[in-house]
C-alpha cells in the first residue's frame, strides 16, 4: 500500500470548555477522496483549519507529504501543495474572477516581488488560470467582479482558485452549498475525476454527493470521529445511525 | 480608454495648464502653488501605496516626509557652512546636489519605513494607526530636542540647492522639475499597481486568509510595500524642504500625516490620481477659504466629513465611478 498523503494524529483543540477536536486521527490516501461528515458545530471546519494550518491544535500533530508541518504556517502548508476551499468563500471580493484565478496561480509559481509587468498580461499565469476556470465552467464569468457572483459561483472559484495551485491534496469545506442540484451533479462528476489529481478531503452535508463520491467516510460527532468505513458501511454502522443519519430521516 | 484615465488626463493637463499661464501672466506665487500641490501629492502618492493598495492605514507618514525634509537640511546646511558632517573614520561632507540629496532622503526613510513597519505591521485596525502615530510623534520630539540642527527653530537653506542643467531658482524649473518627479513616480505606481506585487498586496488587504491559502505570507508583502510608501513619502520631503528653503520639527508633526491622509482621501483611496486631486483641492480651498475666514479648515472639515458619509471613492471615484481593475 502507498503511504498516505496527508495524516493527523490525536488532534485536540478546545474552545474554552467546549471540545471541539478529540483525539482526531484519520488519513487521506492517495487517489482517494474522504468524506468528513457530521452534525452541525460537530467541528468539521475546525479540523479543516488546524490541517490546513489556519488553528493551531492544542495537542496531537498533523504530516503531509511524510513532514510533520504542524509547526509551519498556512502560506507554507500551501506551498507544499496543500490547497483548501472555505464553507464561507474567502475570496478578493473586489477582483474579477479571472483577477482571483491570477492569484492563485500567482502563489504556485512565485515571484511575488516583481513591481513593474503588467500581471495580466503573464501568458504563463494567465494560461494556468484560465485553465482552471475552464475546468469548473466558470470561463463565462472571467471578468465579473467576485463580489457580484452567486453563492454556488464563489464556491467554484474556490475551487478553482484550488487547481491553479496543483495541489498534492485538496481540502474542501462544502463545496456544494448553494449549488443547486444541478451545479450540485457537475460539481460531484468534476470532484468524482479530480481525485486521480490528487487525493481529497471532503466536507459535505449533501448526502447524495458523499454516498456517491466517497472512497472512506468518517463520521465526526462532537468532535469524536466515531467511525471511518466505505460508504456501505457508514450506511450501516448502527452508531453513526443513531447520531447522525437518524437525523436526516426525521 | 476608461473614464477615470480621461479624468487623469484632464487633471494633468489642469496641472500643467494652470502654471504655463501663471508663468504668461506673471503670478509667482501661483507657479509656488503649483509646486507646493505637485510635491504635497507626491507625499500622498506614497501613502496611497501604503494606504490604497495596502488597506494599511498609517497615521506616522509625517516621519518619513520629515526624515526627506531633514536629510536635505542637514546636508544642505553642512553644506552652506562649510564642515564637514563626519571627519573620522572617512570624511563625509555636506552637498548642495539635489540628485544626491534625493537619494539620501529615499535611502533613510526607507530605511525608517522598515524599522518602523518591522515593528507596526504585526499589528492592525486602531493599533496599526496608533503606532504609526506614535512613531511620527517620537521622530517630532526628537527634532525639537537635537539642537544640532535648529531644534524647535527648525533650519534654513539660503540658497535653493541645484541640479545639474537647471537653474533651480527659477521657480518655473522648479516646478517643472518637481512635475517631472511627479509623473515618472506616478508611472511607476500606476504599473506597481497593475503588477505581480499589485495583485498580490492589494488581494491582502481583500482577504488576508485567501492570500495565505495560495501560499503568499501577506506581512513580507506588506512589509515592502511600507518601505516603498515611506521612500516615496521621503523623496517628497526633500523636494518641500527645497521649495521652502527651510525644514522644521512641524514636518514631522501628526497634522501633517493627517493632512496627507486628507489628500489621500479627499481625491480618492486607491485611485491614481487621487492624491493629486486630493492635494490640488486641498491647496486651492486653503487659498481661497483661508482668505475669507482664518477658520477654513470647518469647511475643509466638512468637505471630508461629506466624502467620508457620501463619496467613498473621493473627488475621482465620484467623477469617474466604480474602480475598473480588470483589463
Ligand atoms: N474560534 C472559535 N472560538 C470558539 N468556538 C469556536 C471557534 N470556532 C468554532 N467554534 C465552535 O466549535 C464548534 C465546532 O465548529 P465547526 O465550525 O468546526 O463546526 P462544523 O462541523 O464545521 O459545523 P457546520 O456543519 O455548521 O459547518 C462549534 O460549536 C463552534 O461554535
Ligand atoms: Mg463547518
Amino acid at each position: 500500500m502507498t503511504d498516505p498523503v496527508l495524516v493527523t494524529h490525536d488532534i485536540c483543540k478546545s474552545f474554552g470548555a467546549l471540545q471541539a477536536s478529540r483525539d482526531i486521527s484519520l488519513d487521506l490516501r492517495p487517489g482517494e477522496i474522504h468524506a468528513l461528515i457530521g452534525p452541525n458545530g460537530a467541528g468539521k471546519s475546525t479540523l479543516i483549519k488546524q490541517i490546513a494550518g489556519g488553528l493551531r491544535p492544542d495537542r496531537g500533530t498533523v504530516q503531509f507529504l511524510g513532514r510533520d508541518v504542524t509547526a509551519l504556517d498556512t502560506a507554507a502548508r500551501a506551498r507544499m501543495g496543500l490547497a483548501r476551499t472555505f464553507q464561507i468563500s474567502a475570496l478578493a471580493m473586489e477582483y474579477t474572477v479571472l483577477q482571483n484565478a491570477v492569484l492563485g496561480a500567482l502563489g504556485a509559481r512565485g515571484g511575488v516581488f516583481r513591481f513593474f509587468g503588467n500581471v495580466l498580461k503573464d501568458n504563463d499565469l494567465r494560461s494556468a488560470a484560465e485553465a482552471a476556470l475552464d475546468r469548473v465552467g466558470l470561463s463565462d464569468q472571467a471578468g465579473t467582479v467576485t463580489g457580484e457572483l452567486s453563492h454556488g459561483q464563489r464556491r467554484l472559484l474556490e475551487v478553482a482558485v484550488a487547481l491553479t495551485l496543483r495541489p498534492k491534496a485538496f481540502l474542501m469545506d462544502e463545496p456544494m452549498a448553494g449549488l443547486g442540484a444541478d451545479g450540485s451533479k457537475r460539481l460531484t462528476g468534476f470532484l468524482d475525476g479530480l481525485r486521480d489529481e490528487a487525493p481529497i478531503l471532503l466536507v459535505e452535508h449533501d448526502m447524495d454527493a458523499v454516498f456517491a463520491l466517497a472512497d472512506r467516510i468518517s463520521v465526526l460527532v462532537y468532535g469524536q470521529i466515531i467511525a471511518t468505513g466505505t460508504a456501505a458501511e457508514i450506511r450501516e454502522n448502527p452508531e453513526v445511525r443513531k447520531a447522525y443519519l437518524g437525523e436526516e430521516d426525521q | 480608454m476608461n473614464r477615470e484615465t480621461i479624468i487623469n488626463l484632464l487633471i494633468a493637463l489642469g496641472l500643467i495648464a494652470v502654471p504655463l499661464w501663471a508663468i504668461w501672466a506673471d503670478e509667482p506665487f501661483i507657479i509656488t502653488l503649483a509646486t507646493k500641490v505637485a510635491i504635497l501629492a507626491l507625499a500622498g502618492v506614497g501613502l496611497n501605496i501604503a494606504l490604497g493598495l495596502g488597506g494599511l492605514v498609517s497615521f506616522g507618514h509625517a516621519a518619513f516626509f520629515g526624515i526627506g525634509g531633514y536629510a536635505m537640511g542637514i546636508l544642505a546646511s553642512h553644506a552652506q557652512n562649510y564642515t564637514p558632517m563626519m571627519e573620522w573614520p572617512l570624511l563625509i561632507e555636506g552637498t548642495k546636489s539635489m540628485p544626491v540629496i534625493w537619494l539620501v532622503a529615499v535611502l533613510a526613510s526607507a530605511l525608517a519605513a522598515l524599522l518602523i513597519g518591522v515593528l507596526s505591521l504585526r499589528t492592525s485596525g486602531v493599533y496599526f494607526i496608533m503606532i504609526t502615530l506614535a512613531f511620527g510623534q517620537m521622530l517630532y520630539y526628537f527634532a525639537i530636542s537635537w539642537p544640532a540642527y535648529g531644534g524647535e527653530d527648525g533650519l534654513s537653506i539660503y540658497v535653493r540647492n541645484g541640479f545639474p542643467g537647471l537653474n533651480t531658482l527659477d521657480p518655473a524649473q522648479f516646478l517643472a522639475l518637481c512635475y517631472a518627479v511627479l509623473f515618472v513616480v506616478l508611472f511607476l505606481s500606476s504599473r506597481l499597481a497593475k503588477s505581480a506585487f499589485g495583485l498580490a498586496l492589494s488581494g491582502a488587504r481583500q482577504n488576508e486568509d485567501r492570500l495565505r491559502t495560495v501560499g503568499i505570507e501577506p506581512f513580507r508583502l506588506r512589509l515592502v510595500a511600507f518601505v516603498i510608501s515611506g521612500a516615496v513619502t521621503g523623496l517628497a520631503g526633500a523636494l518641500y524642504a527645497d521649495l521652502n528653503r527651510f525644514v522644521s520639527p512641524t514636518m514631522f508633526s501628526w497634522h501633517m500625516s493627517g493632512e496627507i491622509m486628507v489628500f489621500v482621501i479627499l481625491g480618492g483611496v486607491a485611485r491614481l490620481f487621487g492624491p493629486v486631486a486630493g492635494a490640488a483641492l486641498f491647496i486651492v480651498m486653503e487659498h481661497l477659504l483661508g482668505g475669507i475666514s482664518e477658520y477654513w479648515q470647518v469647511f475643509l472639515g466638512l468637505t471630508l466629513l461629506g466624502v467620508v458619509l457620501f463619496a467613498r471613492g473621493g473627488l475621482i471615484g465620484t467623477l469617474a465611478g466604480r474602480k475598473v481593475t480588470h483589463d
